[in-house]
C-alpha cells in the first residue's frame, strides 16, 4: 500500500489465526494506511472474514501481532473499530426499530442504564440524518429497503466514531440498486475520512473499482491496486480456477474461463453442439430484441 | 359484590393471588429473551431436569429450593457448555441432560412409592398451597432477575439480536449467557409449585409471543409481555376459585386464549381486501423493500 508520512492504521506483523489447531490464515503481514480504502477478495472459506475480525480481536491469534491506531488488539481494551456484518445474517423478524439497533453501538456508554439518554438520543438522530434516513428511527428494520437497512448497520457502526470501519459482504444478496447505493455511500464516508475494509465475493461490480484490493486464500496472494494485481496469474492463484482479466477502455473485467472449456468439452464429444449452441443464442436473442420492441 | 369478593376472605387465596402474579410477570418479562433467542425448548428442559433435582432434595432431605436450585443452575450451565462444544447440537444437549435429570426423579419416586402425591404439585403445580416462603422465594427472584434484566438490558438485548457482532462489540457472551442462564433457571425453579414442570415453558413462551405480536419495539415487548403474564396469572387464579380447575391449567388456558384473540385481531387488521390489494403501489413497494425475500 502506498505509504503516507503517518504509521499505518492496522498492521499484521506475521499472523497465523484461526479456530482449534487449525490456522485460517498464515504468515499476514499487511499493513493499511489511514484514509484507506480496502477490498479484500478469495473464495469462500479462505479466511476473509477471518482477517476483519483478527482486527477486532475475536480470532485466537496463533502467532504474531494486530495493532490498530499502535495499540495491540486482544489485550482486553476494545479498538476504535465499526463493524458491518452481511445484511444476510440479520434476523428481520426481531422486534426492534431503527433507533434501538443503532444504539446498539454505544450499550458501553453508561451500560448498567437501560433507557437511552438525551445524548443518545442526539447522537442517534444526527447520525441517522447524515446517512439519509433521519426521519425512520422509530421504524422496524424489517420495514425498510436494502439501502436503508444498510445504513442502519453503518449507523450503528459509526455511533462509536470508529477509527476503521469493517464490512463483510456488504452487497452480498442484494439488489443493483442497494449495491449502489451502498458503495457511493462508502466512498463518500471515505472521502471524508474514514478508513474502510471491506470483504467481497463481486470482482467486477465491487473490487476492480476499489483503489486496494488484498488477494487471499489462506494467506495472502498479494495486494495492490486492481490495474497491477488483476491478472490471469494472480487471481488464478487467489481463486484455484482459471480465470481471464480483459481490459479495455481502462475498465478491468474478470471472466469466469469455465463456461468456454465446457463449452470445448461438449463440442469435443457431441459433434455439431456449437452450431445447434449459437442457433439457440441466435433465436433468443431475437426473442429478446423482439420483447424489448414491443 | 360480596360474592365476587368472597375469596379474598381465605388467606391461602390472596396467597396464591399474589404468587401467581408475581410468576406470570416473572416468566412473562424472561420469555422475552427466551423465545426471541429460540430457547423455548430450553425452558421445557430446564423445568424437567428441576423436577429431578427437587426429588433427589427430599431424598437427601435438604431444602427443596436449595437441591432444585442447585440443580437446575448445574443443568443450565452443562447444557451450555456442551452446545458451547459445537459437537452435540444444543437442542440434543437439552434433550440429554433433561431428560436424564427427569428420568432420576422418576426413577426414585418408583422406587419409593410413599412420597408419589407430594410431588403433583411439582409436575402440575399447585398455587393455592403456597406457603409464606414460597412467596418469599417468588418475590425475590422476581426482584433479582428483574434488577438483572434491567442492570444487563443493553448487553442482553445486543446478544440476543446479534450474538455473532456483539462480542465484536465488546458484550462478554460468555458472562451474560451465564449469568442468563442462571436467571432462567431460577424462574424455573421459583414458579415450580405455582404452574408446576408441565406448564412453566407455556407461561415463559405465550405471553412473550403475544406481546410479540403488538409491538415491533423490543422495550415495548417486555413492557407488554410482563403486563400480560402478571395479568393473566391474576385473573387466573380468580377464575380457577369459581371454575374450580387447576390454578396452572387455567392461568395457562387465559394466556393461550388471549393469544388467539389477539391473532384473529392482528390478522383481521393486518388483512387486505381484494380492492387494497389491487390497487398497491406495486412498482414502489418493489423497489423499496425487498426484506420478504430473504
Amino acid at each position: 500500500m502506498i505509504p503516507t508520512d503517518r504509521p499505518p492504521l492496522v498492521v499484521f506483523d506475521d499472523v497465523t489465526c484461526g479456530y482449534g489447531a487449525v490456522p485460517v490464515l498464515e504468515q499476514v503481514d499487511l499493513h493499511i494506511e489511514r484514509g484507506a480504502f480496502v477490498g479484500v477478495v478469495g473464495p469462500s472459506g479462505v479466511g476473509k472474514t477471518t482477517l476483519l475480525r483478527a482486527m477486532v480481536g475475536v480470532v485466537p491469534r496463533l502467532r504474531g501481532r494486530v495493532t490498530v491506531d499502535g495499540r495491540t488488539v486482544g489485550n482486553g481494551d476494545r479498538p476504535r473499530v465499526g463493524w458491518v456484518p452481511q445484511l444476510e445474517t440479520v434476523d428481520w423478524h426481531f422486534p426492534a426499530t431503527v433507533s434501538e439497533v443503532v444504539l446498539m453501538g454505544r450499550w458501553d456508554v453508561r451500560p448498567w442504564w437501560p433507557r437511552p439518554t438525551p445524548e443518545d438520543r442526539r447522537s442517534v438522530d444526527r447520525l441517522l440524518e447524515r446517512l439519509g434516513i433521519g426521519e425512520l428511527g422509530e421504524r422496524n428494520i424489517r420495514d425498510l429497503s436494502g439501502g436503508q437497512q444498510q445504513r442502519v448497520f453503518l449507523a450503528r457502526a459509526m455511533i462509536g466514531d470508529p477509527l476503521l470501519l469493517l464490512l463483510d459482504e456488504p452487497t452480498s444478496g442484494v439488489d443493483l440498486k442497494t449495491r449502489d447505493e451502498v458503495l457511493h455511500l462508502l466512498a463518500e464516508l471515505n472521502r471524508d475520512g474514514m478508513t474502510i475494509v471491506l470483504t467481497t465475493h463481486e470482482l467486477n461490480a465491487v473490487a476492480a473499482h476499489l483503489p486496494w484490493v488484498v488477494c487471499i486464500n489462506g494467506r495472502i496472494v498479494a495486494e495492490g491496486s486492481p490495474e497491477d494485481i488483476f491478472t490471469d496469474a494472480i487471481l488464478g492463484q487467489t481463486y484455484g480456477a482459471e480465470l481471464r482479466v480483459v481490459r479495455q477502455d481502462g475498465l478491468i473485467l474478470v471472466a469466469d474461463a469455465a463456461p468456454h472449456r465446457l463449452r470445448e468439452a461438449l463440442n469435443h464429444h457431441h459433434p455439431g453442439y456449437e452450431h445447434a449452441h449459437h442457433e439457440h443464442l441466435d433465436d433468443e436473442h431475437v426473442h429478446a430484441g423482439g420483447r424489448a420492441a414491443r | 359484590m360480596n360474592v365476587l369478593a368472597e375469596p379474598f376472605a381465605f388467606e391461602f387465596f390472596r396467597q396464591g393471588l399474589l404468587a401467581a402474579t408475581l410468576v406470570g410477570a416473572l416468566c412473562g418479562m424472561i420469555g422475552v429473551y427466551v423465545i426471541l433467542r429460540r430457547m423455548s425448548y430450553i425452558g421445557h428442559g430446564l423445568s424437567h431436569s428441576v423436577f429431578g433435582g427437587a426429588v433427589v432434595a427430599y431424598v437427601v432431605s435438604i431444602n427443596f429450593y436449595v437441591g432444585a436450585g442447585l440443580w437446575g443452575f448445574l443443568s443450565a450451565l452443562l447444557i451450555n457448555a456442551t452446545a458451547r462444544r459445537g459437537k452435540v447440537g444444543a437442542d440434543a444437549a437439552i434433550g440429554i441432560v433433561t431428560t436424564a435429570s427427569f428420568a432420576i426423579g422418576v426413577a426414585l419416586i418408583s422406587k419409593t412409592r410413599s412420597f408419589t402425591r407430594d410431588f403433583e404439585a411439582a409436575l402440575f403445580g399447585n398455587v393455592l398451597g403456597v406457603t409464606p416462603t414460597d412467596l418469599v422465594v417468588v418475590g425475590a427472584t422476581t426482584a433479582l432477575v428483574a434488577v438483572f434484566i434491567v442492570a444487563f438490558y443493553k448487553p442482553l438485548l445486543f446478544l440476543t439480536f446479534d450474538p455473532d457482532v456483539a462480542p465484536i462489540f465488546g458484550v462478554r457472551t460468555g458472562v451474560v449467557d451465564t449469568l442468563f442462564s442462571l436467571a432462567l433457571a431460577a424462574t424455573i425453579v421459583a414458579s415450580i409449585n405455582v404452574v408446576g414442570v408441565t406448564l412453566i415453558a407455556a407461561t415463559l413462551v405465550i405471553p412473550s409471543s403475544t406481546a410479540r405480536m403488538l409491538t415491533d419495539s423490543f422495550g415495548r415487548m417486555i413492557v407488554y409481555s410482563t403486563l400480560l403474564g402478571a395479568g393473566s396469572g391474576l385473573v387466573g387464579i380468580y377464575l380457577s376459585y369459581w371454575l374450580d380447575v387447576s390454578s396452572g391449567a387455567t392461568i395457562v388456558l387465559l394466556e393461550a386464549a388471549i393469544f388467539v384473540v389477539v391473532s384473529l385481531v392482528v390478522w383481521v387488521l393486518q388483512r387486505q381486501t381484494p380492492w387494497e390489494r389491487d390497487h398497491q403501489p406495486r412498482v414502489v413497494v418493489a423497489s423499496e423493500s425487498h426484506s420478504d425475500t430473504r
